[in-house]
């Protein structure tokens, strides 16, 4: 297992440079620069240019900018954003907690509907539940996240009134946040209708981000089953007098569980682009709208520094779903 | 914000036995500030959260007008050559305080000289500081025109100018003069961070700055010890909500009391429901579309105003504006002093406009006309609103064709002596000075640079220059309207449109003033039981 989980590791460091080339090289081969964006229509002398470009280093050669990005990288300095001023580093660490909760409250959510409600449609192939499900699904998968959320806001924000409209909990609350997860800063600060406040500002934006991957998740999961509900091993148990919960629950779930495994590590990237929007739409403090404000802008460092850590998170995941691959098939470990 | 700092916060607030729970006005903001030193930038946004209700300046704009008041200098003198202003300053005015700095002192003319001496002078240690870039300072020409700063005694500051300069006021009432506290940058500079200036403000202004989460919340507190007239609420929070519909259903379910920038598209419903509240007021910009004046036949003014009789501005502003703009006739807006309302408009007339060009001998002409890749209050979308001239061109049989380039690009290129075609552009005003858009935008001076249409007008030109320097606003008005007598005559633009401003909020909020600089201000904002 060791040697398994050290060889995965090695694939890491070229997959690491090439994604710091890419990042780097990316938001440089978009045109315009930074300068005459913060510049406006109110123009820019050339002097004015010249001292600017020169503060933010890009007046000398590109490599050797990608020279001192990349040492800056190693020894953990990503540099300051060109807005802001502040370091990267912080900002990134500052929000990306609300983005962390927000995916893994999806991920759950989705897993949790989408495991069961794949495993019954596989096992009544064919019948009307199955129809059903897989038609919802195909709709969950469709639907634009823009609109999906803004019909939610809507119904249950506006007319039903039983959720809040945005946000990651009700203003009147405020207390110290050390790790960043509201659920558990809420919990901690001990103030009264806390937690319930920030559960409550957790249902619409996990609804929405997690959709797609429900669908994905329900539909992988009962093409898996099928696959291994005609396998012979499932006969000879059938055969054998095992419960039908027994068959479907242990031996067919297990096996199928591979592919839907991938599809749940795929689904991390998945979960960080749909928080993009989702977290536009709920006002969620996370990195998807940091991103988004950092490229218009064209501020360099910030793309590439958190384009960076998306990537490392989504290689880190990739690697524990590489993990996880031998811990329930073990003739994967062994190759 | 750190855990140490939100706790130093919090214990702070119970010393002084507030409740977070008091009164409290909530905003819906569109975005988060780039930082809360207002110097540093030249967004809106950042305004809103920074200057407005964190600092004060020496003049200030008087909210809902463009005139200039006393705020911390109690007055000012202009020396007889205009070369020297003395400003006296208030007395008792007192600093803010965080967990990090109690202030010893009460304002006085060190802080105005450093919030000054930062922004130009190299050798100030805060002059880099935060990557310093001083874009207003810069932008306004405060390098060439300030010689030095004075210290007359303690109450007493003179800015000896290297021109006489009578814009020079309003702009003592720009965001970027906000006054900063002396004592604190020296505090920090000392403890070794001396980027809490601009992350953890101390001003002088009716609210102190209490927290911030990045695209979240910022969170103020009334400041008890404010030299004018003290907030009406207890604590003042923006919500950032960068979605406008999203804003909307948060008035609507009453999690804010008021929001900024409404979808043009929601406006109608707002003002249909009765448990909400809709304000509004011509935004201080204007959109235009600017000829290349040097080049023929666009040099024959003739020729620019038959083409302005061929737009059909009133189908801009239902079609692009969806309603939320107003159409332009000067290039400057009706909520600035001087604004020349006797002037008639270049009204639509395609029949007139024809004829118009067949007299100039214009055939068979075809031009480009450059569209904004990017949304602004005065052209929210530049593409369509080419599109629409382009058909309003035809019809005079002009044959438009349209260019765009990526923002950074439209804007250096526009800039040529030499460009081909007509560009699509406009202005929001800074300090509410007439001189803040004809000067910039028409002058002689900005041939090459700001002023799109390369138009040199001497006459013009001449007036603009007279206006800069006399004494008193009702002899500059009168100068400014002759201006844009001449500028209609000679037609360098088709003036556009000018934005409408909405402002939304619920009926318990009282005493709201839509500000024409574009501003969201909250210091006499009271909500009522």
């Amino acid at each position: 297992m060791l040697n398994y989980a050290l060889s995965r590791l090695l694939t890491f460091i070229p997959t690491f440079i090439g994604v710091t080339l890419i990042s780097f090289s990316f938001i440089r081969a978009l045109p315009g620069d930074p300068i005459q964006v913060m510049a406006g229509e109110r123009g820019i002398s050339d002097e004015r240019y010249a001292e600017l470009a020169k503060q933010f280093g890009y007046d000398r050669p590109i490599y050797v900018q990608f020279w001192e990005y990349l040492t800056g990288v190693l020894q953990g300095d990503l540099g300051n954003s060109f807005v802001t001023k502040r370091p990267v580093w912080d900002e990134f660490f500052a929000l990306f907690p609300a983005t962390l909760e927000l995916s893994i409250c999806a991920m759950i959510f989705a897993v949790a509907l989408g495991l069961p409600a794949g495993v019954i449609a596989a096992v009544n192939r064919g019948k009307f539940f199955d129809r059903a499900l897989m038609s919802t699904a195909l709709v969950g998968y469709s639907m634009p996240i823009f609109w999906w959320a803004l019909l939610l806001i809507i119904v249950f924000s506006g007319n039903l009134q039983w959720t809040p409209v945005s946000g990651r909990i009700d203003l009147l609350y405020y207390f110290p946040d050390p790790t960043g997860f509201m659920i558990i800063d809420s919990l901690a600060s001990g103030q009264k209708g806390a937690f319930v406040s920030a559960l409550r500002h957790l249902i619409l934006p996990t609804i929405v981000l997690g959709t797609i991957p429900l669908a994905v998740i329900a539909r992988q999961t009962r093409s898996a089953m099928l696959e291994v509900l005609g396998e012979d091993y499932i006969r000879t148990a059938r055969a054998k007098g095992m419960s039908p919960g027994r068959i479907n629950g242990i031996h067919a779930l297990r096996n199928a569980l591979i592919p839907v495994i991938t599809v749940i590590g795929l689904s991390v990237g998945t979960l960080l682009a749909g928080a993009i929007l989702t977290e536009t739409i709920f006002s969620w403090p996370g990195i998807g709208k940091w991103m988004v404000d950092s490229i218009f802008r064209r501020d360099y460092p910030v793309v590439q520094g958190g384009l960076l850590l998306i990537a490392v998170m989504v290689m880190i995941v990739n690697l524990t779903v590489d993990m996880l691959y031998g811990v329930i098939n073990p003739k994967i470990r062994k190759r | 914000m750190s855990f140490n700092k939100i706790m130093a916060t919090g214990l702070l607030l119970s010393t002084l036995g507030v409740s977070a729970q008091a009164q409290s006005l909530v905003y819906c903001s569109e975005g988060s500030p780039e930082g809360f030193d207002p110097a540093l930038y030249t967004a809106g946004t950042t305004f809103d959260a920074s200057s407005h209700p964190i600092y004060n300046r020496l003049a200030e704009f008087k909210v809902g007008t463009t005139e200039t008041v006393p705020a911390l200098a109690e007055s000012w003198e202009v020396s007889e050559d205009g070369k020297t202003v003395t400003f006296k300053l208030r007395k008792g005015v007192k600093f803010h305080s965080n967990a990090q700095f109690t202030p010893t002192r009460d304002f006085n003319a060190d802080d105005v000289i450093f919030s000054f001496d930062r922004q130009g002078n190299a050798e100030n240690p805060y002059n880099q500081v935060s990557g310093g870039t001083w874009e207003y300072f810069g932008g306004m020409s405060m390098p060439d025109l300030i010689e030095s700063i004075e210290k007359v005694d303690d109450y007493t500051v003179a800015f000896n100018l290297t021109r006489p300069e009578a814009p020079i006021i309003a702009n003592m009432a720009m965001d970027f003069a906000s006054i900063v506290s002396k004592e604190y940058a020296d505090a920090m500079l000392e403890a070794g961070t001396p980027e809490m200036l601009n992350q953890a403000p101390i001003g002088t202004g009716p609210f102190a700055f209490q927290a911030y989460q990045k695209d979240a919340v910022i969170r103020y507190l009334r400041n008890d010890d404010y030299w004018g007239d003290k907030a009406k609420v207890e604590s003042l929070i923006f919500a950032i909500t960068p979605d406008a519909s999203v804003r909307f259903q948060k008035v609507q379910a009453g999690e804010c009391h008021v929001m900024a920038y409404p979808n043009p598209a929601d406006v109608q419903s707002m003002k249909d429901d009765s448990d909400i509240v809709v304000m509004e007021q011509e935004g201080l910009n204007v959109g235009y579309l600017a000829y290349n004046t040097q080049v023929a036949p666009f040099d024959n003014p003739k020729v620019r105003k038959a083409l302005n009789m061929a737009i059909d501005k009133q189908a801009i502003i239902d079609v692009v504006f969806q309603g939320s703009g107003q159409i332009a006739k000067n290039p400057i807006p009706p909520t600035m002093w001087s604004y020349n309302d006797a002037i008639e408009d270049d009204n639509y007339d395609p029949e007139a406009a024809k004829a118009a060009l067949e007299a100039e001998g214009v055939s068979d002409l075809s031009m480009k006309i450059w569209a904004m890749p990017v949304q602004r209050p005065y052209n929210p979308n530049a593409r369509r609103m080419a599109e629409l001239m382009q058909e309003d061109f035809s019809k005079v049989g002009v044959n438009v064709e349209i260019v765009s380039y990526e923002w950074g690009e439209y804007l250096e290129r526009s800039k040529a002596k030499d460009r081909d075609g007509a560009v699509l552009l406009g202005w929001t005003g800074d300090n509410g000075d007439p001189d803040n858009f004809l000067a910039v935008l028409l002058g002689c001076d900005g041939v090459e640079k700001s002023n799109r249409a390369q138009w040199c007008n001497e006459e013009f030109d001449a007036i603009i220059q007279k206006a800069k320097v006399l004494p008193t606003q009702a002899e500059r008005a009168k100068l400014y309207e002759e201006a844009q007598v001449i500028f209609k005559d000679q037609a360098p633009w088709a003036t556009i449109a000018h934005s409408v401003v909405y402002m939304t909020m619920r009926p318990e909020v009282e005493g709201y003033v839509v500000h024409p600089l574009g501003g969201h201000i909250f210091n006499q904002v009271g909500l009522s039981q």
